[in-house]
């Protein structure tokens, strides 16, 4: 199976160990990822405040690149982008390509300024979630599980842009694909209502009295409901329930919850190695509760 | 204490503004909004808020100008999409939020407190002289910019993401920047195009 990949600027930098571990699930399940050429930053929700065909004049650039790779290495016209900001953004701009006239006609001519055609239809724009419980399928998943993850206790915490407005592959406040997929692991999810609350997205830095205590919010409740780690999709995600945990811990209480992805999870059960999964990556360190578990 | 109106009258709505909300993307049915109040009940950052997303699609589309552009509602919106989703009339709520930081940022009519408008702004230098945007730049240079005393409560982090590997040194960069700003470029001298016949047709 090859894919064209759009890892986003988090991958390259503090969702390093979401890259890592993505890229080595993929080579375990006999998937090839093609990085989108010279791919731009996505604009995140902080480009869409400034201005917004110049937003989707961004994303559109991506968009073209990958149609261009796409059709050159005649390989499938689905974009893997783990992040959900950057899932949703371009999910956004193929919307507003279609439905928005105005828009496109303008976005047109900036592609064109810069030697660009319009992506065509049919680009899609995919999570990995989907593309491994859909494309690859939770019993190929599962026969090639080496070493269940017994005993690990998770909350499965998606965030908000995945899931809303534009996923159609699950449901928008009640999810259960990466609850599938971690049962498969061998993992058990604990029952967590709060898997689609906002995690404090940039606020956490730029009005932390806000922004903190939504991060608090999700943690309290993953340690209160039994949960050995937070397992989420999204770099986001992980980086402000993992990084902020010490000044959380100042402010309202110590809460020690590792943060993981759910494709170290995954990793860990097809017996692939900490290390290679970026398991080290973690501020909250995650060895102890995965230790003797598999 | 001088007395203070609390209530405002029809006459001192801005119609021009109303009818600009109804046009920006997400706008097209907000009349249709019922004022149920689900957008508020769902919204995780309400309890922050001085407008409750119900309230501030109320205002928006009577044309409160100043009251939605100078508010901390639009500021506080993670952009979650909750209020969206829950929704029964489809209402964009979080479109008109977007359209809305839009118009304050234009107008430079934000409150002071937030730093997020100058995120947004360091945020667009960034793209447009690289590319990308590696996130640990951004914020140091964010906190350099605004305020030394929260770039000093920032190193624990900064330390701890140094120590697992997770912090860039280099931002990256793309090849094709000249073609981004063309691209760019293109979209801005079309909307400042747009910009110039709307004045003159006024
Ligand atoms: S949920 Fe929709 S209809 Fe109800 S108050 Fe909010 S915007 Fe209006
Ligand atoms: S998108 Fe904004 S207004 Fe809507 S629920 Fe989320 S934070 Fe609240």
């Amino acid at each position: 199976m090859n894919y064209l990949y759009y890892p986003g600027c988090s991958l390259k930098g503090t969702g390093r160990a979401y890259d890592e571990s993505l890229k080595a699930v993929c080579r375990a399940l006999g998937i090839t990822l093609s990085e989108v050429p010279d791919w731009n930053c996505c604009g995140a929700t902080a480009y869409m405040s400034v201005e917004e065909t110049r937003a989707h004049a961004l994303a559109a650039r991506n968009l073209s690149l990958a149609d261009a790779a796409a059709a050159d290495k005649g390989l499938k016209r689905d974009i893997i982008a783990p992040c959900s900001a950057c899932y949703l953004v371009l999910a956004k701009t193929l919307h507003a390509l279609d439905e928005q006239i105005e828009t496109r006609v303008l976005v047109e001519r900036a592609l064109k300024a810069g030697g660009l055609d319009m992506p065509k239809a049919g680009l899609q724009v995919r999570h990995p979630l989907d593309v491994l419980v859909n494309d690859v399928g939770l019993a190929a998943i599962s026969a090639k599980v080496k070493s269940p993850l017994k005993g690990l206790k998770l909350a499965p915490y998606y965030g908000c842009q995945l899931v809303r407005p534009y996923a159609a592959f699950d449901d928008q406040a009640h999810p259960v694909t990466m609850d599938r997929l971690m049962a498969a692991s061998g993992a058990e999810c604990v029952d967590f209502p709060l898997k689609t609350r906002c995690c404090g997205g940039s606020l956490t830095g730029t009005v932390p009295d806000a922004g903190l205590r939504l991060a608090y919010i999700i943690l309290k409740e993953a340690k209160k409901r039994g949960a050995h780690a937070v397992v989420t999709v999204c770099p986001l995600c992980q980086f402000n329930l993992d990084g902020y945990q010490d000044k959380i811990a100042a402010e309202f209480e110590e809460v020690a919850m590792p943060v993981l992805y759910f494709t170290q999870v995954l990793g860990l059960a097809l017996g692939l190695s900490e290390r290679e999964l970026g398991i080290q990556r973690g501020i909250v360190p995650a060895e102890p509760a995965l230790a003797g578990r598999r | 204490m001088p007395l203070q109106q609390t209530m405002r009258y029809e006459s001192e709505r801005d119609r021009a503004f109303a009818d600009w909300v109804e046009s920006i993307t997400g706008g097209e049915n907000v009349k249709g909004c019922i004022q149920c109040g689900l957008c508020s009940a769902t919204c995780p950052l309400s309890i922050y808020m001085d407008y409750t997303p119900r309230r501030l699609v109320n205002l928006a589309r009577a044309g409160f100008k100043d009251e939605v552009l100078s508010s901390f509602t639009i500021w506080l919106c993670a952009s979650c999409y909750a209020c969206r989703a829950e929704c029964p009339k489809q209402i964009k709520v979080t479109d008109i939020m977007y359209a809305l930081k839009r118009r304050a940022i234009r107008e430079g009519s934000y409150p002071r407190r937030f730093p997020i408008p100058i995120l947004a702004k360091e945020f667009s230098r960034m793209i447009r002289g690289f590319g990308r945007t590696p996130e640990t730049f951004l914020v140091a240079d964010l906190f350099l910019r605004t305020n030394w005393l929260r770039f000093l409560d920032m190193i624990g982090l900064g330390l701890n993401l140094l120590r697992t590997g997770r912090m860039s040194f280099v931002p990256e960069s793309i090849q094709g920047r000249d073609q981004l700003r063309r691209i760019l470029d293109s979209v801005d001298g079309e909307s400042a195009k747009e910009e110039r016949a709307v004045k003159e047709a006024a």
